[in-house]
């Protein structure tokens, strides 16, 4: 089994992250209160999510469509489904660790996942605007010339409090937006364990998460094994969720230092 | 036709065609070399066609080598995925997952168990896909493998790169398309001697001064 680029394996001893020797006041229980995520809406930016999945376990909030014509991006209400099952998996996942909070679906991938840029611009300026506290982002475009726009996109995420948690590639390429400073970067660990995350002290990738052969909800109804940042990286919203549902309206930068603070490598070493 | 015009076509074309010639060999040793690598049962790269909006077979090694050439449309499969996607997967049980292409695998006559594929990118451009089949399961994690992948992925997309920028050359000493122009401008240039050499030296160089400018 293998892990991709920007992951942390087995052998490779993350060190310490600041903070050992800070007073210990707060820890998991203070961060996640009961875990549930309750009225935090996380918003999927992925291929859609199959909203009759066993795994979702309760209904969408809303399900929306970016349509890219002549005259630009237009949002459609999306009764689609999932037409790959990527972003379906993500939300399971989501669901599982973090059961009440709300989800949205926003689709801008086709069925062989290509969607171009302009859709995931189009997407993510709308999850933005629309006011959801996380956005879960397992995809990324390779093409440079979007690169200011999710930038600037990322900044007004920022500073309207909304987290963007963005996977980095699976390959040593150039892409966004995961590369920006404010977004929470995810790569893979190789545990098993999915409350297990690490904070990386060598960034860009900010936090490891579990994406190594992961079972996932997929298309139909089915569930299969899965490797990738992808599958990290809803794991991190969730936790995101989480401490968003137990301490509402914190800003992103005070949400990733409580991630920092409760990170696995912080209370007990890699 | 000057001589040295012609000279100088005859240097490119012999050039040209030895990179042709080396083709093949040379995917088909990226292919074998990632295969051996991986102690896989096989590998195989295809190219995307995208005037076509096909996957076309390059090199293939160990099984299934007969399809060198067979072309599927471009989201056949897990490869097609991997194209689309432009990220690498690794599915350890192909019959669990939806995405693979069963009946074309039982049309060829080896229906793998493990599929490991990568796209092969460079710049912004997806150029295909590089999959390696039914390579021993490990028995723990390791970062090793996709790493691996990556790389040779690299280098079939750099060497399917440099094939590209062969067929603009062959395309040229054709006489069709734009690079033509460019081909007997060099020519031209080879030709001309003493204040007439310098003087064209000098106006291609700011030619190529505005082309590089941002528009």
């Amino acid at each position: 089994m293998e892990l991709p680029a920007w992951s942390v394996g087995p052998d490779d001893a993350l060190p310490r992250t600041r903070g050992a020797d800070w007073p210990s006041a707060l820890d998991r229980a203070w961060a996640f209160g009961d875990g549930r995520a309750a009225g935090v809406r996380v918003a999927v930016i992925d291929s859609g999510i199959d909203p009759h999945h066993p795994v979702l376990a309760g209904p969408l909030q809303r399900a929306v469509a970016m349509e890219i014509g002549p005259g630009g991006a237009t949002v459609v209400a999306d009764e689609t489904g999932d037409v790959s099952g990527h972003g379906t998996a993500c939300a399971g996942i989501i669901r599982s660790l973090a059961p009440a909070c709300e989800l949205t679906s926003v689709r801008v991938l086709g069925p062989d996942l290509t969607g171009g840029g302009d859709a995931l611009v189009a997407g993510l300026r709308w999850a933005i605007a629309e006011g959801h506290e996380v956005v879960n982002l397992s995809l990324s475009t390779t093409k440079a010339r979007f690169a200011d726009a999710l930038r600037a996109l990322v900044d007004e995420a920022y500073f309207r409090g909304a987290v963007l948690v963005a996977s980095a590639h699976n390959m040593p390429v150039d892409s966004w937006p995961w590369r920006f400073a404010s977004v929470l970067s995810v790569g893979s660990h190789a545990l098993p364990d999915p409350e297990t995350f690490f904070a990386n002290p060598r960034p860009p990738v900010e936090f490891h998460a579990r994406g190594l052969d992961v079972e996932v909800a997929w298309a139909g109804g089915t569930t299969i094994r899965a490797s990738g940042n992808s599958f990290a990286t809803p794991h991190m919203a969730a936790m995101a969720a989480r401490v968003l549902g137990a301490h509402p309206g914190l800003r992103p930068f005070e949400l990733k230092t409580v991630l920092h603070l409760i990170a696995t490598n912080r209370e007990e070493g890699p | 036709m000057t001589g040295s015009d012609g000279e100088l076509r005859a240097a490119v074309a012999a050039g040209a065609l030895v990179a042709a010639q080396r083709r093949a060999p040379l995917l088909q040793s990226v292919a074998d070399a990632a295969r051996a690598i991986f102690h896989a049962r096989a590998s195989s790269i295809m190219l995307f066609d995208a005037a076509q909006a096909e996957l076309v077979f390059e090199a293939v090694s160990g099984e299934g080598h007969e399809l060198i050439g067979r072309r599927l449309p471009k989201d056949t499969g897990i490869a097609g995925w991997v194209l689309g996607a432009r990220e690498p997967i690794v599915v350890e049980d192909v019959a669990q997952d939806p995405r693979f292409a069963v009946g074309f695998a039982r049309s060829v006559g080896y229906v793998p168990r493990g599929i490991m594929a990568a796209p092969l990118l460079l710049d912004e451009r997806a150029l295909g896909v590089l999959s390696i089949l039914d390579r021993p399961r490990p028995t723990t994690p390791s970062l090793d493998e996709l790493d691996l992948l990556g790389v040779f992925a690299r280098q079939a997309a750099v060497a399917l790169d440099l094939f590209e920028a062969v067929r603009h050359v062959e395309r040229a000493l054709d006489g069709r398309g734009e690079l033509a122009v460019v081909a007997r401008l060099a020519a031209a240039l080879d030709g001309l001697e003493g204040d007439r050499r310098g003087a064209a030296s000098s106006l291609l160089a700011a030619l190529e001064a505005m082309l590089a400018a941002p528009s």
